[in-house]
């Protein structure tokens, strides 16, 4: 993009009541908005002067129409001057560091001279008056007064109150010198123009009034509150021309404070909050401004985009990962320019010449005149299409977009995706990328972004597509990867058991898109290893200990138990989770990322299409335990309550031995929390062995495929003691749980000890203390996010400005240093294992 | 150091990718507070921890030490479990009963003989302590009771000595709560709850060298704040493993050097770090919005549109990336 202007700085000030009068067009003089032929009355709050909002009307200083002017500033003459209330604190510290006789600073040379110094060495330091206040005026030798400003905007000066023109001629009299020394820069804000005189009004276009239904018309807050500012400026003018008596002029001049104070600040402390009819509070200037809703991070940091679409996400295994399934629907919704060249020409015309799918939708001439493509228009466009011009065309196949699922907790949840137009009416992705979205597809709505210009596409491409992300910065591994049955597929096809004749070999290397068959290695059959290896490099070498480790039935370790590649050939193994993720990411280290994702893409089809072809569920019998187990998990639960009865008891005769640093209770409870976790787990070696190594579930649970050996205790043997903040439960009732207790009872059924499985169902009781557990677990990840959410906000907000400068230190943006050398050894915490898996 | 292949861009955001790298696991972490075996405290781990970490809190919810003894008694647990009861801070209360005379405006203490064998404290040594403590007053001894005669002249006062004393520390280590003694995989250590390094320093049998504390305020009142950049280091990784979350050491020493850079411990909140960034907007943009505005305008502030924040709102270019190359032409 060619820039031609920069915004260089921004100086933020006061504005003084001259500037707020020569930037002003209109002098507003009625408190009113509209006539009755609902036309803005002339010195009215939406005089056409300021702007206009209604369509047909002309801006009267300008003479743009609504919507292509932003509208000019009015002001209004303040009758009585009128303290600004997010600027008393500031003007606090003058009243009380100078005289009000002498309108000099209290202090003497000496001390005047140490603040000069303190200012000038620490420039961006607050200048802090560290000295004690004198009783007297040095210059004058009077006695001081107090002054005390009783928040929002009442000041006192020895306990009585000071009227805004008091304060005004005070501040007014401060030299510009002394003001200096005060921390104030006294060129851009003078403090007496803080003391309002005259009120800036804002364009009609930032207050816009909406026209409702019924055809009335509802002004927005910030003109309801400048009408209430208006009629009561009025009233006090009419009162002081008048004559009327001070104690009248007095009320109504506080009146008007009230009025100035809550249009700047309607949370203002000690004010009670103005109004709308209805009871609602206004939302005046500080509220628009503040918090996530307001104009700075709702409208300022994150701004709402054209070129996009949101629907529901569906998994399409069979599309490549870096690519997104959009529907038809959507593609011819969406638009990309195409920049008219001589060497692009006939392409061009071909879109606009086509009436249907895909066709071009708008040309933008080169006089920047954009002409849409109609059945009417489209011999002239075509006739007239010159380099130069730019044709907006629908969404086609290998466009490249941005696609992204919130929250955007960080930067892969947006990566750039190339399109691929399918039938249907969701986004489609390839499962495998779902991990860096966190996405699933139970409902999951993700957004598109359609990338705009030449030089975004290529910035996209290079940084943001998929393959580029398969290895995390987190930590340098894989986050890109087979999950779920990709694994079990993986691992049913590298046993040793795998053992495939022709046809099924041929399918599964075609399921691949390998169209070359490798000599069979098992006499006429294939190893599943043999097929599996034709996705490995060559160069890949390595050995890497499988999590599942079977034994021989002779006693002897298992070939599989070892993963063995060797020159691209694997020669054993059963592929864990863990090990196909080392493989991956050797495959990247070794040949690039547009060879891991290839590998992915492959490697995916080939393990889905495995794992089809050779079945795999689960089901009941896989959770049931025969008799004997059955039965071993039933003494175990008699062996565990009689323990619990017996430390009950020595707990009762106080013969319990009380654990250093725990009181007698805690000991019992710890000692009991001992022995339930003991009998569960005991229980977990027994389904372990009842199960052996070819049940489903456990296969699943050891290859990191899905669940855990837990799962498999909870619905096979017991689901165990439920926990409320690391305790056994124990509110409800007065001394126990439910009403079905003893009172006191503290054995295993009446705390939380749930001895049925899943499988055999839940006792009512059981069932009860069961969802207590649930419940916390619940209103925990309630909590965990919004407090992990605030600190990432705050993690991010502290370091955005660090980056890596051309000699490796990292600095800020004020350019202090952050670290000399990035890391230490300037490596890319990316790149962090590349050296481990390429040596 | 790193070969080109391997080396970390220029102009990468690594500020940002360290952020989301700590932040994201976030969601992932428990809440649970990790029970230390014996230490009668739930230590906590998680998110509260990281959290904690990252406010800069003063002291940590439940500060410890471990504690190694020297390699002569590092496998004797009968002499580290001596050095341990060595260290647990005893009050006065605790072993004695203190009350007050307020006719004879004295305080008798009550010592009990059980619990100062049990202990092997010295009655002279409580007396002297006492008698420190309320001089110029008087103090009689005799045999387990201790009579102070504090020069006062109001029972309030008198009163105030007796919390005095009641607080009165006569044995271990000032803020040491417990301590008991663990088996590690080869020696024994000592972990004690509430943490005193300089407390330790002299204790006999200790290593001094090995004593660890999880106080990163500590360490830098006694350390210095390249230790406390260590020892900040260690524990935000020490919260991040024992989750099983990984998190390139890397982003970690950028979070600690961040907090540490301008020599004392910044925290990251809006009265940290992220607080007084040197750009207007952007701090208007984080927290308290009108404050920012109305003190830029007071001082008549310049931003100069270096931050990303400053420039999103602008609508320009962020300097970050490749952001960062301008190219000047004539047109």
């Amino acid at each position: 993009m060619i820039v031609t202007k920069m915004i260089d700085k921004i100086k933020f000030s006061l504005f003084s009541p001259e500037m707020v009068r020569k930037m002003s067009v209109v002098k507003i003089t009625v408190p009113d908005t509209y006539n009755d032929d609902s036309y803005p009355i002339d010195g009215g709050l939406v005089d056409p002067r300021m702007g206009v909002i209604d369509p047909g009307l002309k801006d009267k200083t300008s003479g743009g129409k609504a919507g292509t002017s932003p509208g000019h500033f009015g002001h209004i003459e303040l009758v009585r001057p009128v303290i600004h209330p997010e600027f008393s604190k500031m003007m606090l510290h003058v009243l009380q560091n100078t005289s009000p006789f002498s309108k000099q600073l209290l202090w003497n040379e000496e001390q005047v001279e140490k603040i000069r110094k303190d200012a000038l060495e620490n420039p961006d330091m607050e200048v802090k008056i560290k000295l004690k206040r004198p009783t007297h005026c040095p210059h004058t030798g009077e006695k001081l007064p107090e002054i005390k400003l009783l928040k929002p905007t009442t000041f006192y000066k020895n306990k009585e109150i000071m009227l805004p023109t008091e304060i005004r001629e005070w501040l007014a009299g401060v030299s510009d010198e002394d003001i200096k020394l005060l921390g104030i820069d006294p060129e851009y804000s003078r403090p007496e123009w803080a003391v309002l005189t005259c009120l800036l009004v804002p364009p009609v276009s930032v207050r816009p009034s909406i026209t409702l239904e019924t055809g009335d018309r509802s002004e927005d807050d910030l003109t309801h509150k400048l009408v209430d500012i208006m009629r009561i400026n009025q009233r006090l003018e009419a009162n002081i021309n008048a004559g009327a008596p001070q104690l009248i002029i007095e009320d109504l001049w506080e009146l008007l404070q009230y009025h100035i104070t809550t249009y700047f600040n309607n949370e203002t402390a000690n004010i009670p909050p103005a109004r709308h009819r209805s009871g609602r509070p206004l939302k005046t200037l500080a509220a628009r401004l503040k918090g996530k809703e307001g104009r700075f991070r709702y409208n300022l940091s994150g701004k709402r985009v054209n070129f996009s679409a949101r629907t529901v996400v569906s998994p399409d295994p069979l599309i490549s990962i870096d690519e997104v399934g959009v529907p038809l629907e959507i593609a011819e919704e969406m638009t990309v320019p195409m920049y008219v060249s001589s060497w692009n020409m006939d392409y061009c015309k071909k879109f606009i010449s086509s009436d249907v799918y895909p066709r071009a939708e708008y040309v933008i001439r080169p006089d920047s005149r954009r002409v849409r493509v109609s059945e009417l228009t489209r011999q002239e466009v075509l006739d007239t299409l010159a380099v130069g011009s730019i044709v907006e065309r629908q969404l086609i196949d290998g466009d490249t977009v941005l696609f992204n699922r919130q929250p955007s907790l960080h930067r892969i949840s947006i990566m750039c995706h190339s399109v691929k137009v399918l039938p249907g009416k969701t986004l489609r992705l390839n499962p495998i990328v779902c991990a860096p979205y966190n996405a699933d597809f139970d409902g999951d709505e993700m957004n598109l972004h359609v990338i705009q210009s030449e030089e975004a596409k290529v910035e996209a491409e290079m940084l943001m597509k998929v393959h580029g992300q398969i290895i995390s910065p987190r930590h340098g591994h894989a986050i890109i990867k087979p999950q779920e049955d990709y694994v079990t597929g993986g691992f049913f096809i590298t046993r040793s058991e795998a053992i495939f004749g022709k046809d099924e070999a041929c399918q599964i290397l075609a399921s691949a898109g390998i169209t070359r068959l490798p000599a069979p290695d098992k006499k006429d059959n294939w190893s599943g290893r043999i097929l599996f290896s034709m996705l490995l490099p060559k160069e890949l070498n390595c050995t890497i200990k499988s999590k599942f480790r079977r034994k021989m039935p002779d006693g002897s370790e298992h070939p599989d138990n070892e993963i063995i590649i060797k020159n691209g050939i694997m020669l054993s193994g059963g592929l864990d989770d863990k090990a196909a993720d080392e493989v991956l990411e050797r495959i990247i280290h070794l040949k690039g990322t547009e060879a891991g994702r290839e590998f992915l893409d492959r490697a995916g089809k080939m393990e889905l299409h495995a794992i089809t072809m050779i079945g795999f569920s689960v089901s009941l019998a896989n959770y049931s335990l025969d008799a004997t187990n059955s039965k071993h998990i039933d003494k175990l639960q008699d062996t565990m309550r009689r323990e619990i009865e017996s430390v009950i008891t020595q707990y009762k005769n106080k013969t319990l031995e009380r654990l250093p640093g725990r009181t007698l209770k805690e000991t019992l409870e710890d000692k009991i929390m001992d022995i339930t976790s003991k009998t569960r787990n005991a229980g977990g070696n027994v389904v372990e062995k009842a199960m052996g190594t070819d049940n489903t579930s456990i296969i699943m649970a050891r290859i990191g495929a899905r669940g855990s050996i837990l799962n498999a205790i909870q619905m096979a043997a017991m689901v165990g003691q439920q926990a409320i903040r690391n305790k056994r439960p124990n509110r409800g009732y007065s001394g126990r749980v439910l009403p079905h207790y003893k009172r006191g009872d503290k054995g295993a059924d009446a705390k939380g000890f749930v001895f049925n499985s899943f499988r055999k169902g839940l006792s009512a009781t059981e069932f009860f203390q069961h969802s207590m557990g649930g419940r916390e677990s619940l209103v925990n990840t309630a909590i965990r996010t919004a407090r992990s959410g605030y600190m990432q906000r705050r993690l991010i907000n502290a370091l955005q400005d660090m980056i890596v400068m051309p000699d490796y230190s990292v600095r800020d943006s004020s350019l202090s240093f952050v670290q000399f050398v990035y890391g230490g050894d300037k490596v890319d915490p990316m790149m962090a294992n590349s050296k481990k898996h390429t040596s | 150091m790193a070969n080109t292949k391997d080396r970390i861009a220029v102009g990468e955001a690594v500020g940002i990718v360290a952020a989301q790298s700590i932040g994201e696991p976030g969601t992932q972490m428990t809440m649970r507070t990790f029970h230390y075996a014996g230490v009668a405290e739930q230590v906590p781990t998680g998110l509260p921890r990281l959290i904690e970490l990252v406010d800069a809190r003063k002291e940590p919810k439940k500060p410890f030490m471990d504690i190694y003894l020297e390699s002569s008694a590092a496998n004797d647990e009968k002499k580290a479990k001596k050095v341990a009861a060595a260290l647990e801070c005893v009050l006065l209360e605790q072993i004695a009963s203190v009350n007050e005379d307020f006719e004879g405006k004295s305080i008798k203490i009550q010592a009990d003989a059980n619990e100062l064998g049990l202990l092997s404290v010295d009655i002279n040594d409580v007396r002297a302590k006492v008698k420190e403590l309320i001089s110029p007053g008087t103090v009689e001894c005799r045999e387990n009771t201790i009579t102070a005669k504090p020069k006062v002249n109001t029972l309030r006062a008198l009163r105030r000595f007796t919390n005095k004393i009641k607080q009165l520390q006569v044995k271990g280590v000032e803020g040491v709560r417990r301590s008991i003694v663990i088996k590690d995989k080869n020696e024994f250590f000592i972990r004690t709850a509430g943490s005193n390094i300089l407390g330790v320093k002299d204790i006999e049998g200790i290593d001094f060298k090995r004593v660890y504390t999880n106080d990163v305020k500590e360490v830098e009142r006694v350390f210095g704040i390249e230790a406390a950049r260590n020892a900040l280091v260690h524990e935000l990784d020490q919260v991040l493993t024992s989750q099983r979350l990984f998190v390139d050491i890397r982003h970690i020493m950028l979070l600690a050097d961040a907090m540490t850079m301008d020599g004392a411990i910044t925290s990251i909140g809006r009265h940290g770090l992220a607080g007084q960034k040197a750009g207007v907007l952007a701090r208007a943009a984080y927290e308290e919005t009108i404050k920012h505005l109305v003190n830029a305008a007071t001082k008549a502030e310049e931003d100069m549109l270096i931050g990303v924040t400053e420039n999103i709102i602008v609508g320009q270019t962020v300097p970050i990336g490749t952001g960062l190359v301008k190219l000047r032409m004539k047109l």
